[in-house]
């Protein structure tokens, strides 16, 4: 225990301050999403407050939303919400993506031919049309939004897995495997995937970041997390009307999805500039 | 010649072919409405008759192939079908839409383009400067900020505190063109922040890409100044993969236009599509969904043919 302290000391310190920046800030996000009932003052839907106090108020720090509810404590319960559904979109894209990536690059052939063309339509049409399409004939609810994206997301992932697994896949190692008679799934689990680590991981980054701001932009356009639940998106777009009475409110959830977004960006690009082994 | 047409003809039937299937993709959406279309739209309380009215003036007793490729055919024509909630031809709500958010891309794209190109070649210049460090740390926040944040932070600053402009971007027909720019200069700039850090970024990173070859090394052995060597040496040869980036954000500043509209409550396409999915109004959601999907599948051709063309290597084959 004292040494993994050690080591992760050792790997903190030769970060740059972009990312310790990024860092502290994933690292408050996470905290606030999970014990979000004990940090907020108030509750997520509760009404404490006359409406619209602007940012800054003395009992309210974040000021009240258009019915009198705390911003602050709303925030902190969108770390938990937003961030969530955001982060189990993402999951479930890379499952998606990366299972028929590394099928496509490991079997080949038709697989990777129907699958290939298959992504390449689907990438044809820009996400947010093709959600919204989708959205119009199934209705808007959280389940089928997360469902929707990440299917659009997962064709991302598959592109990215299966050009990496396939220079992987060449390789003399896993000829080798293939000789010896090892199956498929032992192939990608021993040989490819602990290659293709990585720059997966790194991906995985960039996608969240992707799928968060996808999600914030469909609630913030009303198709997306539906009020009364605490979402920083829709929080923006309920509260723009106190913008025009010089009140900062809607600023400060958007402030937010910006903060976590670039944060993961700067950890990201970190993490690259690491495993890739550039040392100047 | 011959060669590379033939590379040209066939990214084009490629491009076509896409384009047939994400208009049967769009059409098909109705087909996979759960329950019925008709029960959606008139409800439960509908009669029997009704319904039968309804469904017969859609044209949905017919089989679904004839039907997509009657739609085809009208949209063709110039009949863009029938909105149900408007209840109006949907030519009459689309084709101003159309034109403000074309202007709108196009005054965004006409910022954006040249100053990105400016910024980009300066930052490859002058590359791991305080100057290069600075512009790419502000177009990594920008790429990452979601658009309205960049937004709303226009209207607090300019429209709300300083009241230069409008908060919101309203247009008339008989607007004039001045003051047409006036009132959208918050939109476009919005537009022009989101895509600007990427075609930056993409300009820099051709550059730079460029200068490990040897005939920039050649040059600079001269004792060339570092300022010809990227604008006589490299320029010219990243203009093909700069191309294809600003054909790239031209796509993308067409989607992304969807929310500065909503934002600024601009009358255009992406404000009637979002308010038509959430009036699950179809048809203007079809004709919206392939205007978008048309334009940024034939801007990512373009940006394609563009890179093929302005390859001199394809122009002489061996």
């Amino acid at each position: 225990m004292h040494a993994l302290l050690d080591n992760t000391w050792k790997v903190l310190r030769t970060a740059p301050p972009t990312a310790l920046f990024g860092l502290l800030v994933i690292i408050t996000i996470l905290l606030a999403g999970l014990f979000a009932p004990w940090l907020a003052p108030y509750g997520e839907t509760q009404v404490v407050g006359p409406p619209s106090l602007p940012v800054g108020d003395d009992e309210f720090f974040f000021g009240t939303d258009e019915i009198g509810r705390d911003m602050f404590s709303r925030i902190i319960y969108g770390a938990r919400n937003t961030v969530g559904i955001a982060f189990l979109t993402t999951a479930l894209a890379f499952s998606l993506g990366a299972v028929l990536g590394l099928l496509a690059a490991v079997k080949g052939r038709w697989v990777d031919q129907v699958l290939g063309r298959l992504v390449d339509i689907l990438m044809a049409i820009p996400p947010l049309i093709f959600a919204l399409l989708i959205l119009t004939i199934t209705g808007t609810s959280i389940m089928n939004m997360v469902l929707v994206i990440a299917v659009l997301d997962s064709t991302r992932v598959f592109r990215i897995t299966r050009a990496s697994a396939m220079n992987i896949g060449v390789m003399e190692f896993v000829e080798a495997a293939r000789l010896r008679g090892e199956g498929l799934w032992w192939i990608i689990r021993h040989e490819i995937l602990p290659n293709i680590t990585a720059p997966l991981a790194a991906e995985f980054g960039l996608r969240f970041c992707f799928v968060f701001l996808f999600i914030s932009a469909l609630s913030f356009l009303g198709l997306g997390i539906q009020p009364p639940t605490a979402d920083w998106g829709s929080m923006v777009r309920q509260s723009s009307n106190l913008l025009a009475f010089g009140q900062l409110n809607p600023l400060v959830p958007a402030l937010c999805i910006a903060l976590l977004t670039v944060s993961v960006n700067f950890v990201v690009d970190w993490f690259l500039y690491r495993t890739s082994g550039l040392k100047d | 010649m011959i060669h590379i047409l033939k590379m040209v003809a066939q990214r084009l039937a490629l491009g076509v072919f896409i384009l047939f299937v994400v208009s049967v993709i769009i059409f098909m959406a109705v087909e996979l409405l759960p329950g019925d279309f008709v029960d959606a739209i008139l409800g439960q309380a509908a009669t029997e008759a009704t319904v039968e009215a309804f469904r017969y003036q859609l044209g949905l007793d017919r089989p679904a192939y004839i039907r997509y490729f009657e739609w085809l055919g009208d949209i063709f024509q110039g009949d863009l079908g029938y909105s149900f909630r408007a209840q109006r031809p949907i030519d009459d709500l689309v084709l101003l839409r159309l034109y403000n958010t074309l202007f709108l891309a196009a005054y965004a794209a006409a910022i954006a383009v040249p100053i990105a190109l400016l910024f980009g070649v300066l930052a490859a210049m002058y590359r791991n400067s305080f100057f290069d460090r600075t512009v790419n740390v502000v177009a990594l926040i920008a790429i990452s900020s979601p658009e309205f944040l960049a937004a709303y932070i226009l209207i607090f600053v300019f429209a709300v505190q300083l009241g230069w402009f409008p908060t919101l971007a309203q247009v008339s027909i008989d607007m004039e063109f001045g003051e047409r720019l006036r009132v959208l200069l918050l939109p476009a700039v919005t537009l022009t922040l989101v895509t600007m850090a990427h075609m930056m970024r993409m300009t820099r990173a051709s550059i730079i890409n460029l200068l490990s070859h040897p005939y920039i090394e050649m040059a600079r052995l001269k004792g060339m100044s570092n300022r010809r060597i990227i604008v006589r040496h490299a320029l010219p040869n990243a203009i093909a993969p700069i191309v294809n980036v600003v054909a790239i954000n031209l796509a993308y500043m067409i989607v992304g236009v969807v929310v500065v509209e909503v934002v600024f409550v601009y009358p255009g396409l992406g404000q009637l599509l979002v308010d038509s999915v959430s009036n699950r109004d179809m048809p203007v959601v079809q004709i919206a969904c392939l205007i978008f999907a048309v334009t940024y599948i034939s801007l990512n051709l373009l940006a394609d043919i563009c890179s093929v063309l302005s390859n001199p290597r394809l122009l002489h084959p061996r």
